[in-house]
């Protein structure tokens, strides 16, 4: 075992210890290599030390179909400047042991192509979590079901507002870590609002035997998070946090209090969801 | 699940695997093609494809559906299509005897029309409302904007922008009939980007819209269900060559993007293993494959996943996309449907690249001997038939999907042979001309 590999958190840990304060997690995401390698893992650094309980690491891929604009734009980026899977994996490692759990969301071709097992075996060494898969089904997941099973990470399946009752039982019975409830049907990016049907979307999962559900798309500011933080057990952040590194790509501090800004405005956001 | 040799280029590859009696090959009904295809993509859609799934596999039992479909198809698409003899082009293919099943005759002028009238009478039976779709060379957005308008549904295509600017008179054709066409400045620009927005549009409307997918590939049911839809194809080229010729063609060559028009003319012949029909797929060789600049899948690709389907896919060693490139807007797409992939990799179809160069000269050969201006798709077909022609003889006989019609691309083609433009040319109409000639008198004596 590795020494990140040691003291690595796992998921439920994470979710865990914001339930004992009462409270839903802060999970955060960033694509790794936007604007560099470097500047992203400084960038996952200062949402840990502004109270993200979890770091979803985006493995920038050509073809992101879940993704909006926002995303795709730094994601492409990042692929334009070089970064590669194993600097995902570098980032894992420079991430861990920092009181957070560390997550990948990755599409399901890059982890093809690395090899499932091989991915599972080295994001666990590296003192990874587990990996969100926006676009593998549990249906056609059993390499996946298997590797993750084999090494200890986390496999993180969606549901979607449209899920009915059987497709939600099995994806949360193939679901380990928690369940990625998409709170709108669509793709990533800032909205005005989060739907109010995103509650029982949470309510429909618990029933069907999910112990953690987290919610994301659409969630950008604190009001939002108190208000998705009252009712489930993690806010999912993500271009809230691209765009202020995008608006400020040149200028390093101006990013970094941008990005702290933005995480103070969530984390007291699910601080007071429940108070 | 996948053998190890599936990392590797067909090239390289050994093709032993016939683990399943041959005649069951037409039978085939997804999700799974050997070790292709299946759903990868995000849950939210899952409802959508099984609702699909189960209004598909009830319409094709039901008599008023499939009245409806030939209805259709012989009112409205003028099917069946003719097989035309292709004498003075034949001299050029060493003499084999080459049969043009006639697709760039059907309404909206290529076979595209087959697949998008089957899905527009499933979207009303879904009661939805709105139809997308993808388009590369223009040809399925036109035909899925005809039927749109056909069947009083709104309509938004997605279109990569160099497709729009290389191919802008579809582009005009579409908006005339009443649809929303957006050009798509992601990514690389072309066709698998316009896949991507078709998507995420998808997931966003997916109560009120029906992705109506264009091409043999992506997620089930959309293989199967396209494949089917174009089976009109070989089914009626079968019973033509044999009324025509009496005996079966010992070939049969199509062009393959996403493979839609190929896997509707090889499916009636799936079965013909006795005498062997053989079957060939033509991929877009571009510049050629080893420069890396083609999207020739099959042979030059690897086993991988790419807008919903396990299949062959153009990509790096990460798993990313590498772009595609043809001089055919309609065949630049880095994957291929799964069916395909199978078909290759059990040995039951051959896949040949055909670069861009052979395929413009097919073009103009075809126009100047038969007076037939072929789709420059169609053209990767009718180059591919050339060279099998002269390996095979003057005995033998081929049938080429001659997939659409080439209105579409006379401003590609001007600029390729220097006709328009300050570009100089890539070849010389002048000997193609000279050749066309000669064939000609042959031709005449011969009779």
């Amino acid at each position: 075992m590795t020494t990140a590999e040691s003291h690595r958190l796992r998921a439920d840990e994470v979710l865990d210890r914001a339930r004992a304060e009462n409270r839903a997690a802060l999970i955060a995401y960033l694509p790794v290599g936007f604007p560099d390698l470097e500047r992203s893992i400084e960038a996952a650094r200062i949402l840990i030390d502004h109270g993200a309980d979890m770091i979803e690491l985006g493995l920038p891929y050509s073809d992101p179909v879940m993704d909006g604009a926002v995303i795709q734009q730094a994601a492409a980026s990042a692929l334009e400047a070089g970064t590669r899977t194993r600097h995902v994996l570098q980032a894992v490692e420079a991430l861990s042991g920092r009181g957070a759990a560390i997550l990948v969301m990755s599409y399901w071709n890059p982890i093809l192509a690395y090899g499932p097992d091989a991915f599972a075996r080295d994001l666990a060494a590296a003192g990874g979590a587990g990996v969100i898969t926006p676009d593998l089904i549990p249906d056609e997941g059993a390499d996946w079901i298997a590797a993750s099973e084999r090494h200890g990470v986390d496999r993180v399946f969606l549901v979607a507002p449209s899920s009915p009752r059987d497709r939600l039982e099995h994806v949360v019975s193939h679901t380990r870590g928690f369940v990625y409830a998409a709170s709108t049907m669509g793709v990533t990016g800032t909205r005005a609002s989060v739907s109010a049907a995103t509650e029982g979307l949470v309510e429909r999962t618990r029933a069907a035997g999910a112990k953690n559900v987290c919610v994301g798309l659409g969630v950008s500011n604190g009001e939002q998070a108190a208000q998705v933080g009252a009712y489930s057990d993690g806010v999912i952040v993500g271009s809230a946090f691209v765009r202020a590194l995008l608006e400020n790509q040149d200028d390093d501090a101006a990013a970094r209090t941008a990005l702290a800004a933005v995480a103070d405005d969530l984390r007291a956001g699910v601080e007071r969801a429940r108070a | 699940m996948s053998s190890p040799d599936h990392d590797r280029p067909l090239s390289e590859r050994v093709v032993t695997d016939l683990t399943r009696p041959i005649s069951e090959l037409r039978s085939e009904a997804g999700p799974y093609f050997g070790d292709f295809g299946g759903r990868f993509l995000p849950e939210a859609l899952v409802p959508a494809l099984d609702e699909l799934t189960e209004v598909y596999e009830k319409a094709i039992i039901d008599p008023e559906f499939t009245a409806e479909l030939q209805h259709l198809a012989a009112e409205y698409t003028g099917r069946p299509s003719l097989l035309s003899e292709a004498p003075r082009f034949s001299q050029l293919a060493g003499g084999a005897r080459i049969l043009l099943k006639r697709e760039d005759l059907n309404h909206t002028g290529s076979h595209k029309i087959n697949n998008v009238l089957g899905q527009a009478l499933l979207t009303k039976r879904m009661g939805k409302t709105r139809v997308i779709a993808e388009t590369g060379a223009g040809q399925h957005g036109v035909a899925t904007a005809t039927a749109a308008a056909l069947f009083g549904l709104d309509c938004t295509i997605y279109m990569g922008g160099e497709d729009t600017e290389r191919q802008a008179l579809n582009v005009a054709r579409m908006r005339l009939l009443g649809a929303e066409v957006i050009a798509v400045e992601q990514g690389s620009r072309t066709l698998k980007d316009a896949i991507n927005e078709a998507f995420r549009d998808w997931v966003a409307n997916v109560e009120t819209t029906h992705y109506l997918l264009g091409t043999v590939a992506g997620p089930h049911p959309f293989p199967a269900m396209v494949r089917d839809f174009h089976r009109i194809i070989g089914e009626e080229a079968r019973a033509q060559t044999l009324e025509r010729v009496g005996r079966l063609p010992d070939a049969v060559v199509a062009c393959v993007g996403g493979g839609s028009n190929a896997m509707g003319i090889f499916h009636a012949f799936l079965d013909d293993t006795d005498p062997l029909v053989r079957l060939i797929g033509c991929e877009a060789g571009g510049d050629g494959v080893t420069t890396g600049r083609h999207s020739a899948t099959i042979t030059g690709g690897t086993a991988g996943v790419l807008h919903g389907a396990r299949s062959f896919v153009m990509q790096d060693e990460d798993g990313q996309t590498v772009p595609s490139h043809s001089v055919s807007a309609g065949l630049d797409y880095p994957s291929v449907g799964p069916e395909h992939a199978w078909l290759a990799d059990i040995g039951r179809a051959e896949y040949r690249a055909i670069d861009d160069g052979p395929a413009m000269e097919a073009f103009a050969l075809l126009s100047m001997t038969e007076g037939i201006m072929p789709a420059i798709e169609s053209a990767h077909a009718l180059a591919g038939a050339l060279v099998l022609g002269r390996e095979l003889g003057e005995d033998a006989v081929i049938l080429v999907s001659l997939s659409g019609r080439g209105d579409k691309d006379v401003d590609t083609a001007s600029r390729w042979f220097g006709l328009v433009g300050d570009e100089p040319a890539r070849a010389d109409l002048t000997a193609l001309r000279a050749a066309a000639r000669a064939t000609t008198d042959q031709a005449e004596e011969s009779r």
